[in-house]
């Protein structure tokens, strides 16, 4: 397709880190059915640091692409570190994207945000009760 | 064509250029290469051959010659259509009518003479794309001095009942203009059985060129002139004669008024093959379109839980190209406004695939795209997070 990169391509046609997690630590969905593109992204934290993520993405080559390459990048990082993952590192990451695709890297940005979100209204909750 | 390892199901995107067309337009680029308005004989010698082109394709659509206006494609004479005929007409009224599912070269000028004061009636159709000319009938205003039906829909292949509209407009003396870009050399299109006033095709959907189409103008029709500065066809589109091009019109509607029948009879046999094997092969599909009432090369489903783009390039990976209705092929992000029309949600609009067939479209090309195309949904809705196994 015109504009996107070989290293889009390759993320869209052998997607890392497909799936669910099982008792996730935290679970993001964003997007909806009308736009057309859906992202639910899985992490598992483990002492603050983010030790698996997986996703599972309704949507188009572009948001497939930048989904499952967002699990790599936060693999590994402190929850802080995952937090300033931007959508412009997801676009550099893959060697850029075409303009009417950019929404997808901000998917993909809200999605990571949303389960680190989750994790920590979780472990707010914990902390609590 | 000849790459065994590539199969092509878009032939209404469009058409490879029949090699006996090109044969028959290699000698008006340097033999005859004249200019066809001029009166010398280099120009002569053009002009023979554009005019030949023309009755060829007046005979095809059981019209006189005279009728014929060449253009640069289908989109030029839809715009022509619309626009020359409302500002000619624009002391009879101001009201035009056309439906939700014609092509964008239909609609955007529509909304552009809105914008200049016209108003515009777009008549919905049934979830198979079929218009109900008595929806058009009830439209009619003593202001309507057009309506614009297409002939067979591009993306979910519908055949309109064109000539019971064209009777309706016809005894209300209002102009009826139809887009047959997707019909003509495919099936049969007489434009007095039709009862068009005004009639749109381009070369390329037919196997000639690309960027050459007519307009067929019913004698007596009031139509302004659209392009300025030349006295060709009659004044009505002044520009030198694309004459390679038109020649490639006319050899390319005379192979089809010969061929036309049995690849017809050809291709319903393969549509009808893809209707009944994808739901087959792969659960949870819907069919868009009319189930018969279809143009002979036009399957359309819908797949749940997938997105078009995505499995367009998966299959292109494999060496099949298709097309799709999802917002994600377009810049705008909406999905095909055919596909919202006929009452799809957004979601079962985005997953649309479309294949269509052609000429050289084999048995072949049907059952390999058949084998591939469970593997290739499969991989998709295991990543899709609507999708649960039944």
């Amino acid at each position: 397709m015109e504009g996107y990169s070989n290293k889009l391509m390759e993320y869209f046609l052998h997607p890392r880190n497909v799936g669910e997690i099982e008792n996730p630590s935290g679970k993001g969905r964003v997007g909806n059915v009308v736009c057309g593109d859906i992202m639910e992204l899985y992490i598992k934290v483990e002492n603050n640091i983010i030790t698996d993520a997986k996703f599972k993405t309704l949507g188009c080559g572009a948001a497939i692409a930048t989904s499952s390459i967002v699990t790599e990048m936060v693999k590994g990082k402190t929850l802080d570190e995952a937090l300033k993952v931007s959508n412009k590192a997801v676009v550099e990451a893959l060697g850029g994207l075409p303009q009417h695709k950019l929404h997808c890297s901000v998917l993909a940005e809200q999605a990571l945000k949303a389960a680190i979100e989750d994790y920590q209204s979780k472990q707010a909750g914990g902390a609590r009760s | 064509m000849e790459d065994t390892k590539k199969i092509y199901l878009d032939y209404a995107a469009t058409t490879p250029t029949d090699p006996e067309v090109i044969a028959a337009m290699q000698p008006y680029f340097f033999d005859s290469f004249g200019n066809p308005s001029s009166i010398h004989s280099f120009g002569q010698d053009a002009k023979k051959g554009i005019e030949d082109a023309r009755q060829k394709l007046a005979s095809f659509l059981g019209a006189k010659p005279a009728e014929i206006v060449f253009t640069s494609g289908g989109t030029e004479s839809d715009n022509m259509s619309l626009i020359a005929v409302a500002h000619e007409n624009a002391q009879k009224g101001n009201h035009i009518i056309t439906t939700r599912i014609e092509h964008h070269a239909v609609l955007e000028p529509a909304r552009l003479l809105q914008k200049q004061g016209m108003k515009v009636t777009y008549v919905k159709t049934s979830k198979e794309g079929l218009v109900d000319p008595s929806d058009i009938k009830k439209a009619i205003t003593a202001k309507t001095i057009l309506i614009s039906v297409m002939h067979a829909n591009n993306e979910i292949g519908t055949i309109q009942p064109i000539a019971e509209i064209g009777r309706i407009a016809r005894e209300k003396g209002i102009y009826f203009h139809s887009d047959a870009v997707q019909t003509i050399g495919h099936i049969p299109v007489k434009t007095d059985e039709l009862n068009v006033d005004l009639l749109s095709l381009s070369a390329h959907k037919f196997y000639g060129p690309k960027g050459v189409g007519a307009l067929y103008i019913r004698k007596g029709t009031r139509i302004g002139n659209y392009l300025y500065g030349g006295d060709q066809e009659n004044g009505r589109r002044a520009s030198t004669h694309n004459t390679a091009g038109i020649v490639g019109l006319g050899k390319a509607i005379e192979l089809c008024e010969k061929q036309m029948d049995a690849e017809a009879k050809l291709q319903i046999q393969l549509r009808d093959t893809l209707i009944r094997e994808i739901p087959e092969r792969v659960q949870e599909v819907v069919l868009n379109g009319h189930p018969t009432q279809r143009l002979p090369n036009n399957v359309n489903f819908s797949i749940r839980y997938i997105e078009g783009e995505s499995l367009l390039l998966n299959l292109d990976m494999l060496g099949i190209a298709a097309s799709t209705g999802s917002a994600c092929t377009s810049t705008s992000l909406e999905p095909s406004h055919v596909l919202l029309a006929i009452g799809l949600p957004h979601e079962i609009a985005h997953g649309s695939l479309r294949l269509t067939l052609g000429r050289w479209s084999k048995k072949s090309d049907v059952e390999q795209f058949l084998h591939y195309l469970p593997e290739v949904v499969e991989k998709l809705r295991a990543m899709s997070p609507l999708y649960h196994k039944k």
